[in-house]
């Protein structure tokens, strides 16, 4: 349905200083103040801020969707030149689905589990141009081919539940396109997937984009993906819009204090943990009912100038020269954007130690049965295959894969939570492979502890921070009376660096950062030698993942700790391990030091994976390599290499060894491991993902 | 598919084995074969002579073997006393013990012969159990749809004008128990001196006496509007509360689905938002809950049977329970257990058609 009448120089999305409040009874909360963007034809708009800066809000916004308590205070959206903000219900509903559409971030979630996946997509076209059903789900069996899935009759059948993250995705894409919108909103698309799947997903949606030459506003908080896919894109922090303009101009002459700290707080190539450590923003995030006077980001800004930045709200001032960039500083014009980061002092490289970790053809075995009363079959999923390495004291090792990659069965397995099938772990010089946790006697299990993804599920929420962390030190029988245990407890939250009145605060009142910090207390509670780190930061924003792994590096730097840090994300995987052991279905597929893996030669699983991480420099080139199809399942692995399915180097191996054989470890230089049929002369023709251009 | 029922069917039978063995053993436990005795024997005799009572009409031996045999898996019990006469679990009075088969249990259609009604058991279950088919399918046809249409009513806009006024009325309703509620109804619509009838009738509006019957007795052989309406009001009244809470909470949950969202940004009307998008999904919860209702129902209806008069299977089983009949006693646990069984059977089929995440292997 395209608007004949619509002048195509005009901006598709027009929003002028809108506010918006949500009304509890106790009080007004606004969420976003005085956003104004403009999003032109084809054009893609990036919104970028962390959680709780109001990103979504403005989106949900766009398509009136507010909910009961949310209102739009001030301000017009006009899309087309028709003021959304007054509108009845049934204009808005021609206008839902049909000209806007909205792809979520949660595919599961944002399907009807009891429709079958033709059905909704089939409901839209019917809707909004009174399409007949066979057409319309021609239509989707069109739709569905375009957005790249295989075997699309069988799709249009399916329910959502017997498809893929990764499917999921593209039919919740798919389901936009329908009819075909003028705009386009993004809310996070890739977030819940995972990388290699996300590099496919931002591909499709930036061809769909030129293709049916749709707008876009595209929701995130990875810079790197907004510089992928926007043209433009808008800055927020705390409810207001802080810096707009061209993507390349805001990546390269960021005039915001914000933007700036958002991307020295970010791992890009070249930072490390020990010569170029990341600058965290200092403070916290205000809350919506706290913002301060002035410019909210004053009370953690570097550049902060008491009786301006407080003394009355900052309006947008347009940087002249530039296209359409605006920052909402007052001192723009005063800074130094050229002054190169003050260095935090570098710090010395901890010296790596003896062996305190070492694990020998670990194999871990499930048995899945199908369907109860002894007539199913039983299958087996093999979660870790073989897996052998070492870690020494005081070592990072990283430990990269994606979901189901069997991560998190070997932390498992380590940690005492189940037992291995066959092989071994030496756990200072012990054996501890068939021992369950509670056989494991207090030193043992002390020694080795986990710091968990999400912290806002692994703290109890009815017992202060203070006593879960002398519950702890009394489980690791630490101290001989509650004074001293009291007293160790304080000093585990300095260790931390958290104020030591937070002992008596109960944990909804710490924010995710915070109640990390009370993850790691406990788990050093007991002295730990080995920590377990599961995804420690991937909940967390990304100016607060800076300052938790600020936090674990310290205090490894201190206790000679081995941590074990287990990651999806390759930017901070390679800014703070030491050596790096990638996974693939249960196998580990290349093991070597940080800059091994991240140089040629790789293993083709390596290669893919780093090419689809994206990274928020306008510097860095990248290969583009994209993954076909999905992760096989565990419980039905392909024969022959793990990785044959996906993999674009198979055809250079000779007699289809792939298909047939798994692949031995080949030792490459230096202690390199990959696993992979490739002979050392092709491995060496390998080229690197990642080139910083030279400046 | 069929698996899956075959599968069922087979978890049914062992489970409808285990409970009837309860049932059999409670009711066959030796203080009530002594009361058995002396009611059908004499009441004044010995303990020697109840004990050789018990012995002589195969009430002795192990309680497996005993179950067996009523179950018809086991030869029936047969006992030549010392005049020569030839008794037995399968010989009817008075005719050749040669002829009669040897097994005779429930398996067989021989469900014993009920002491109350003084006719097979087989035969007054299922005339009474009739009766109460009647009176659930009456109360279900009332029931499920205003209870489901008040819960989606309410549902659908939580917190609105209707979802609360809707609430109260549901809470009071099943806050209300069948006796009260019965004799409620009865008072306001039935009665000769109080509620409405009285006026109606002055008023020439109605010419018998009441507007309502206070007794179902009539409804035995002929259902009417007037004779019926008030016990299938009394028992769906609770239950129609109860189902509405269920689908409420289940609708309101559904509401702010991620996916209803997605309906509602997609440009559905917000009818077809409930209809189409929510309705299926908010039916899972409560549709088990209905199913849950019948064997409740098999035994809710004792109290109002008895008030009304209504002689069905919850009045039977008063009866059978109240004068010791072992033998209906146990035809009325077996036809509840089949009931209860069966019911939960159609649900999980059900279940697994509104909800395709359930697989069937």
């Amino acid at each position: 349905m395209t608007d004949t009448t619509w002048d195509a120089s005009k901006p598709i999305l027009e929003i002028e200083n809108l506010s918006i409040s949500f009304f509890t009874r106790m009080r007004e909360i606004p969420a976003v103040m005085d956003f104004s963007c403009s999003v032109m034809a084809g054009e893609s708009m990036g919104l970028v801020g962390e959680s709780g800066c109001g990103k979504s809000t403005v989106a949900l916004a766009v398509l009136r969707d507010l909910g009961k308590n949310g209102r739009i205070v001030s301000g017009t959206i006009k899309f087309k030149g028709r003021d959304l903000t007054h509108m009845g219900d049934e204009e808005l509903r021609h206008i839902r689905g049909s000209e806007i559409a909205m792809i979520y971030q949660e595919p599961m979630a944002s399907l009807n589990p009891a429709m079958k996946i033709g059905a909704q997509l089939a409901e839209v076209p019917m809707i909004h141009q009174g399409m007949a059903k066979e057409d319309a789900w021609k239509l989707a069996r069109q739709i569905i081919a375009d957005v790249r899935l295989p075997d699309p009759d069988r799709i249009l059948h399916a329910y959502p539940h017997q498809l893929s993250g990764g499917q999921q995705q593209r039919i919740v894409i798919a389901m936009a396109l329908m009819s075909k919108p003028a705009l386009l909103i993004l809310d996070e698309p890739t977030t819940a997937l995972d990388v290699t799947v996300e590099a496919g997903i931002v591909d499709l949606v930036k061809d769909l984009g030129t293709k049916y030459g749709t707008s876009m506003l595209f929701i995130s908080h990875n810079l790197g993906l907004i510089l992928d896919v926007c043209d433009r894109l808008c800055v927020m922090y705390s409810g207001e819009a802080v810096e707009t303009g061209n993507v390349i101009e805001v990546f390269d002459k960021m005039r915001h204090p914000y933007t700036q700290a958002l991307f020295r707080s970010i791992p890009l190539p070249g930072a490390d943990k020990n010569t170029h450590p990341l600058v965290a923003i200092p403070g916290n995030f205000p809350l919506p009912h706290e913002r301060p006077p002035g410019c909210n980001f004053g009370p953690r800004c570097d550049y902060f100038k008491d009786g301006l930045c407080n003394a009355a709200e900052v309006p947008m001032f347009p940087v002249p020269g530039d296209d359409r960039h605006a920052t909402r500083c007052f001192r723009w014009t005063e800074i130094d954007w050229e002054a190169p980061m003050t260095l935090k002092a570098s710090k010395p490289k901890t010296p790596i130690g003896k062996v305190v970790l070492k694990m020998e053809d670990l194999k871990k075995y499930y048995s899945v049965s199908s369907g109860g009363f002894g007539s199913g079959t039983t299958k087996v999923v093999k979660a870790n295959e073989t897996l052998s390495f070492e870690a020494r004291e005081g070592e990072t090792l990283a430990i990269v894969g994606e979901s189901g990659c069997g991560k998190s069965t070997f932390a498992k397995v380590l940690m005492g939570l189940e037992t291995a099938t066959s092989g071994s772990i030496l756990l200072f010089d012990e054996n501890v492979q068939s021992t369950p946790i509670q056989q494991r006697n207090t030193d043992t299990v002390s020694s080795v502890q986990m710091v968990f993804q999400n912290p806002f599920d692994t703290l109890n929420p009815s017992m202060n921070v203070g006593r879960q962390i002398i519950r702890a030190l009394e489980i690791f029988k630490q101290g001989k009376s509650d004074e001293e245990r009291h007293a160790r407890m304080l000093e585990l939250l300095d260790l931390v660096k958290l104020p030591r009145a937070f002992a008596e605060r109960m944990p909804r009142q710490l924010s995710g950062g915070q109640k990390q910090r009370v993850g790691i207390a406990r788990a050093f509670a007991g002295g730990a030698k080995v920590v377990v780190a599961d995804e420690p930061v991937s909940a967390l924003d990304v100016s607060v993942q800076a300052a938790v792994t600020d936090l674990l590096m310290d205090i490894q730097r201190e206790n000679k700790t081995t941590l074990l840090f287990i990651s999806h994300d390759l930017s901070i995987v390679r800014y703070l391990s030491d050596r790096v052991m990638v996974m693939y279905l249960g196998h580990v597929v290349e093991m070597g030091t940080t800059d091994q893996v991240f140089q040629p030669p790789y293993h083709p699983y390596t290669e893919a994976l780093l090419s689809a991480v994206p990274i928020a420099d306008t510097k860095v080139i990248r290969k583009r390599i994209v993954l076909e199809g999905d992760i096989p399942s565990a419980m039905n692995p392909p024969p022959g290499c793990p990785f044959q399915t996906r993999c674009r180097w198979k055809s250079l191996v000779p007699g289809g060894l792939c298909d047939v054989e798994m692949p031995p470890v080949k030792m490459l230089e230096g202690g390199h491991q990959v696993k992979c049929h490739l002979s050392d002369n092709v491995l060496a023709t390998m080229e690197p993902v990642i080139k910083v251009a030279a400046e | 598919m069929l698996k899956f029922v075959a599968r069922r069917l087979g978890v049914m039978v062992l489970t409808a084995l285990a409970l009837t063995f309860v049932v059999f053993y409670l009711t066959n436990l030796p203080p009530n074969l002594e009361k058995l005795a002396r009611t059908e024997g004499s009441v004044r005799m010995t303990d020697q002579a109840v004990a050789s009572w018990i012995e002589n009409n195969g009430h002795g031996g192990s309680v497996f073997g005993r179950y067996a045999q009523w179950l018809g898996v086991a030869p029936g019990w047969v006992l030549t006393d010392d005049k020569g006469v030839t008794r037995g679990r399968c010989i009817r009075a008075g005719t050749d013990p040669a002829a009669a088969s040897s097994y005779c249990g429930v398996l067989q259609g021989e469900w014993g012969f009920s002491t109350v009604f003084k006719k097979p058991v087989l035969e007054s279950v299922l005339q009474k159990l009739g009766s109460t088919g009647w009176l659930m399918l009456w109360v279900m046809i009332v029931m499920v749809p205003t209870s489901l249409l008040m819960g989606v009513l309410s549902g659908m806009r939580e917190g609105s004008r209707t979802d609360r006024g809707l609430s109260i009325i549901a809470i009071a309703t099943t806050a209300t128990p069948e006796y009260v509620s019965g004799v409620i109804l009865v008072a306001v619509f039935a009665s000769v001196t109080a509620g409405v009838s009285p006026i109606l009738h002055e008023w020439g509006w109605i010419s018998t006496k009441t507007l309502f019957l206070g007794t179902a007795t009539s409804a035995m052989d002929n259902i009417t509007f007037w004779n019926f309406a008030l016990p299938v009001l009394t028992i769906a009244l609770y239950g129609i509360g109860y189902i509405a809470r269920m689908t409420r909470a289940s609708m309101t949950e559904v509401m702010v689905q991620q996916y209803i969202r997605t309906a509602r940004l997609k440009g559905v009307r917000f009818r077809d938002v409930v209809m189409r998008h929510a309705l299926r999904n908010a039916l899972i919860a409560p549709f088990t809950v209905i199913m849950l209702q019948f064997p409740w129902l098999l035994n809710g209806v004792v109290i109002t049977e008895a008030l009304f008069n209504y002689k069905g299977f919850g009045w039977t089983l008063v009866q059978a329970a109240g004068n010791n009949d072992i033998d209906l006693l146990l035809g009325c646990s077996v036809v509840a257990v089949l009931v209860v069984l069966v019911t939960q059977l159609i649900s999980d089929i059900g279940y697994v058609f509104l909800n395709p995440r359930i697989r069937l292997a």
